[in-house]
């Protein structure tokens, strides 16, 4: 049985290394060809007509005019009559053309008439939704009620986070061709190995006509898993159009509309505990809403689950919306921003200080120990001792304060098959249905074949984005470096023995006392025996080694590559000048642990982007819905806004790494760190400002609002 | 987009002869060809002045500084002659945080373009009072007039009236007249009617600036620091005798279908000092007559503020 566990922490020569990115300079340059960035002669371009209304019956369609537009190649009706659209944007016709400008023409000239119905597309007055809301039922554990009625302190409060889109820089889309039997799809994509069958089900052909090709893609977060309808659209126009390939992506503003967002989340809480900050009690009232689906409840009281008295009731609301998608730890930063505001404000209300409400309170969530060590070492970056003050002690036009958000994850590898290949010249290639959606995916599964191999990592070359190669899962749930990097593992192990075997006569010791070291094949313990790689791979003979690695997720975890549990604190500074309401980031601190960590440097960047995009969520970004017209008005990134450096302030990131983490290996790492860091932010703002703002994101009206009432109160 | 003609003239007076009906002058494009992409505006024929040398330039023309309508926002915001004088202008132009913005916008395409109000980008007009009033209008106007609620766009429209400036203005009859910035600004009445005092076959060629004589500058309230568009500006010009005011010229933006002026606080201001509480009362004077919609109340207070900062920058007082 051969050997797959990691090599010790201290005898690693490439995993655990500071290695930049390697297609970075192909990205930087522009050399990186992304889906969208293909452009054939051959190339026709699809275009959508979509709904205006947010709820409406199609009553006709008429191509006519559209189909004699000279140019147009196919005209598809996705929506015919009688169809009932729940939300505007929704698709109801497509177009292929020999230009964009065409397809875009002709999407106009088609004729469509709607009966149209009543529609509700805001949530956030649950009084004003009626027969949208759903009761979700209740929960209850221990005796809430005697603990709010014995309780030393109690605190009540609202808050609230709207639904944002994904808002992917490479919107939705593909290029597509469906000739003789055979469809190319060239789709923007987290799940390179899946997203073929997903199209050949929607075409209702066999899996194996569907050919899918993704080097590089543009963002996903979540949104971009399935092959959509918009893809199978583009795969029929292409069919219909000779087979000429297609290329369809949404145009900005349908990929704000339609291509996923993140279910917004309000809740009233009440929180009961001690003058010691004890927490005792909680009860929770919350309505979310991710469109017509409703929204489900985030899992509340987050990290803090044991609180051993506990009322929760939730309500659905449905509304004509474009539907939610996976977003980057679904229902996570929701959940974290909810418990978090509220135990801080719990904090306020007693006069502690809520880092030592946090410290105490972690006792009662998964891992008390991991949380109250990360949130030491936070406090120590952000200097937290020194520099905090009860909000009611601020004085000055601009105020700052310093706020808390957790998190925890799983992350465990998903299932996943590597094949590695040894050629008899030495070279060693390596194939994965994989995909590297910008998280260096493809550095780090050549840094674990180059470690376990003993070869530098230009002598690796890793294929992945293709299905053709072995099936590997999508890059959602923060699985994706658990389950490639423990498969490459496992098939490099395998091609090694196999290679040890061929070489074990001519050093004239057994293959299991055979390690491959600095690009050499050495006897364990005695140097002197030893040859290049490049000279044992010549025992290969003509046929290269070629051997399987699997991730299989249920017997992972004892075998001890990768498992899954991640926790994480973040804590902000935030100055807040009180005359405008404008919020201004100090600094964000990121303790965030996950296991064996591959590649700190491209770790590190993972975490800094997610801190990005919990520094527009908190201060920024929203999506605008108008009841009147039921469209989204600010599906443009003008005013879907969205932070840009100036904005950002300084971003520190410690990644926990200790042998005790390492020794649990690899868990993933995307999903985790974008969690806690509006709960920081907005906490940081209330305690510069002395008074909870109860909505995000922090916008200068929402902050001078909040000032106002306390002055009122 | 539709298809649409273009073209490219070296003349004045040729550029003019091309804008027949339909035709649109094209500058930096950055605001026209968005309009055109999302149908919200559809001219036949595109007459660019970008190659019009005469349009050019930064120069001094007697007692005033004249500035071509083609100089872009960066030309504007590097020259030495305005970084001098008119760090109100400086100010303004450099708020516009996206380098690629300043490098292709043009002076005269930011007081020629269009709102930004979201009902109008999506074709629901500019004048939709009911949609607005009843809607989103936490970006719209607290001064607005009779169905205008919309806010004027332009970065430099306020700090150029509070300087006193004008628009040099050519027509197709050859004829030129320059027009004081606070009258080329209007609330329209009608749909179809434009925000700012130029005909459809007249162009913008020359901004006139009054010679340098005042403390001035630019508060602007943005939400991000980054690209945004302000909440509230105040653009303020002073002329002083020592530390006292003598004459005072206050202009709100981002607040009113047109830049608002503020006489009740430049006259409350003559005589007196520039200290943080007459900088504060004149703020509030200025905001006096707002009327704010369902959501934007707290612009009010961002404009009040907005005065303040604006008045103690160009006296030379710490702001924040």
């Amino acid at each position: 049985m051969a050997e797959y566990k990691w090599p010790p922490m201290d005898k690693r020569r490439v995993m655990g290394k500071r290695i930049a990115r390697l297609d970075g300079p192909m990205k930087s340059s522009g050399r990186a060809k992304y889906p969208s960035d293909m452009n054939r002669s051959d190339l026709l371009f699809g275009a959508l007509l979509t709904s205006p209304h947010a709820h409406a019956k199609v009553t006709s369609i008429d191509v006519t005019a559209a189909k004699a537009i000279q140019g147009v190649t196919a005209i598809r009706v996705v929506s015919g009559p009688g169809t009932e659209i729940q939300w505007a944007g929704t698709e109801v016709a497509a177009v292929s053309a020999v230009t964009e400008e065409i397809a875009r023409d002709a999407v106009k000239a088609i004729k469509v008439t709607y009966e149209v119905l009543p529609h509700l597309v805001k949530e956030d007055n649950l009084a004003k939704v009626g027969a949208r809301a759903k009761a979700a039922g209740e929960q209850v554990t221990g005796d809430p009620d005697k603990a709010f009625a014995e309780a030393e302190a109690k605190t009540s409060g609202d808050y609230g986070i709207p639904v944002i889109t994904h808002c992917c820089l490479e919107p939705h889309g593909s290029v597509v061709a469906w000739g003789n039997n055979k469809i190319d799809f060239w789709p923007s994509t987290q799940a390179v190995s899946t997203v073929g069958g997903d199209l050949a089900k929607m075409l209702e052909l066999p899996a194996t006509q569907v050919h899918v090709d993704c080097q590089y893609m543009g963002g996903g977060f979540g949104a971009k898993f399935p092959a959509d309808r918009w893809g199978a659209e583009a795969a029929r126009l292409s069919k219909e159009s000779g087979g000429r390939p297609v290329k369809m992506f949404l145009d900005r503003a349908t990929e704000l509309t339609i291509a996923g967002v993140r279910p917004s989340h309000f809740a009233k809480i009440k929180v009961a505990g001690k003058k010691d900050g004890t927490i005792t009690g909680w009860q929770s009232e919350s309505w979310a809403s991710g469109g017509i689906g409703g929204g489900g409840m985030a899992p509340l009281p987050y990290v803090f689950t044991n609180i051993p008295n506990r009322r929760m009731n939730h309500t659905q609301v449905s509304l004509n919306t474009g539907p939610a998608r996976a977003w980057r730890a679904p229902n996570h930063p929701q959940a974290s921003f909810l418990t978090c505001a509220a135990i801080t404000d719990f904090a306020d209300t007693i006069g502690m200080d809520p880092f030592d409400v946090f410290f105490k309170n972690v006792a009662v969530s998964a891992r008390p120990e991991i949380y109250r060590k990360q949130l030491a070492k936070a406090a120590e970056l952000i200097d937290w001792k020194k520099k905090y003050s009860h909000g009611a002690k601020k004085t000055g036009t601009l105020r700052r304060g310093l706020g808390i958000g957790i998190a925890t994850w799983g992350g465990a590898g998903h299932a996943s098959k590597c094949k590695l290949t040894i050629h008899p010249d030495g070279s060693v290639e390596v194939e994965i249905g994989s995909q590297d959606i910008g998280t260096a995916t493809r550095t780090c599964i050549t840094q674990v074949a180059a470690e376990t191999l003993g070869l530098p990592m230009s002598a690796i070359k890793v294929k992945l984005g293709d299905n053709s190669y072995p099936p590997s899962g999508p890059s959602g749930g923060s699985t994706t470096i658990g389950g490639v990097s423990s498969s490459t593992r496992k098939a490099a192990v395998n091609a090694l023995e196999k290679l040890f075997e061929k070489v074990a006569p001519s050093l004239g010791v057994a293959p299991d006392q055979l390690e491959a070291d600095d690009s050499r094949v050495v006897a364990k313990g005695n140097p002197a025996k030893a040859m290049s790689w490049k000279q044992a791979c010549q025992k290969i003979g003509p046929s290269p080694i070629s051997e399987m690695g699997e991730n299989e997720p249920r017997t992972a975890a004892r075998e001890g590559l990768n498992t899954q549990g991640a926790s994480g604190i973040q804590m902000a500074e935030v100055e807040v000048d009180i005359e405008t309401g404008v919020v201004r980031i100090i600094e964000v601190v990121a303790v965030q642990d996950c296991g064996l960590v591959v590649n700190p440097k491209t770790a590190e960047s993972q975490v800094a982007g997610a801190m990005i995009m919990s520094v527009c969520s908190a201060l920024m970004e929203e999506r605008i819905t108008d009841q009147t017209t039921g469209r989204v008005l600010n599906a443009d990134m003008e005013f879907y806004k969205l932070a840009g450096l100036p904005d950002v302030g300084k971003l520190t990131v410690h990644m926990d790494i200790t042998p005790e983490h390492d020794a649990r290996g690899i868990i993933g790492l995307g999903e985790p760190c974008a969690i806690g860091g509006i709960a920081a932010i907005a906490n940081a703002a209330a305690n510069a400002l002395g008074v909870r703002v109860p909505m995000v994101p922090l916008t200068p009206e929402r902050v001078l609002a909040a000032l106002a009432n306390r002055r009122n109160a | 987009m539709e298809n649409f003609e273009y073209a490219n003239p070296t003349t004045v007076k040729e550029a003019l002869s091309l804008l027949t009906a339909g035709s649109e002058v094209l500058a930096g494009g950055t605001d026209l060809l968005s309009l055109m992409k999302d149908d919200v505006h559809k001219p036949k024929r595109l007459v660019n002045i970008k190659n019009i040398k005469a349009l050019g330039g930064i120069s001094k023309a007697g007692n005033n500084i004249r500035i071509g309508a083609t100089v872009t926002l960066d030309e504007l915001a590097s020259n030495p002659l305005i970084r001098t004088a008119y760090p109100s202008l400086v100010q303004a132009a450099l708020g516009i945080t996206s380098p690629q913005i300043r490098n292709m916008g043009t002076v005269g395409g930011d007081l020629c373009q269009r709102p930004r109000c979201w009902y109008f980008r999506s074709g629901n007009g500019l004048l939709n009072k009911s949609l607005v009033e009843n809607g989103e209008n936490k970006y719209h106007a607290i001064f607005g007039t009779g169905s205008a609620h919309f806010v004027s766009a332009s970065s430099l429209g306020p700090a150029l009236m509070a300087l006193g400036a004008s628009v040099k203005i050519a027509g197709a009859d050859g004829k030129t007249k320059d027009v004081p910035v606070s009258q080329f600004f209007k609330a329209p009445n009608a749909e179809g009617e434009r925000e700012i005092a130029l005909a459809a076959n007249e162009i913008v060629t020359d901004i006139l600036v009054p010679a340098p004589a005042t403390k001035n500058a630019t508060y602007e309230v943005r939400h991000k620091q980054a690209l945004d568009w302000p909440l509230a500006t105040a653009s303020v010009a002073l002329r002083m005798s020592g530390a006292k005011v003598t004459s005072a010229s206050i202009t709100l933006g981002h607040v009113g279908p047109t830049p608002v002026r503020a006489s009740e606080a430049e006259k409350m201001l003559v005589g007196q000092t520039i200290t943080a509480d007459t900088a504060e009362k004149a703020g509030a004077a200025a905001v006096a007559g707002a009327k704010p919609l369902s959501q934007n109340a707290y612009k009010v207070q961002l404009a009040k503020v907005a005065v303040k900062r604006a008045l103690l920058t160009a006296a030379g007082v710490k702001a924040v």
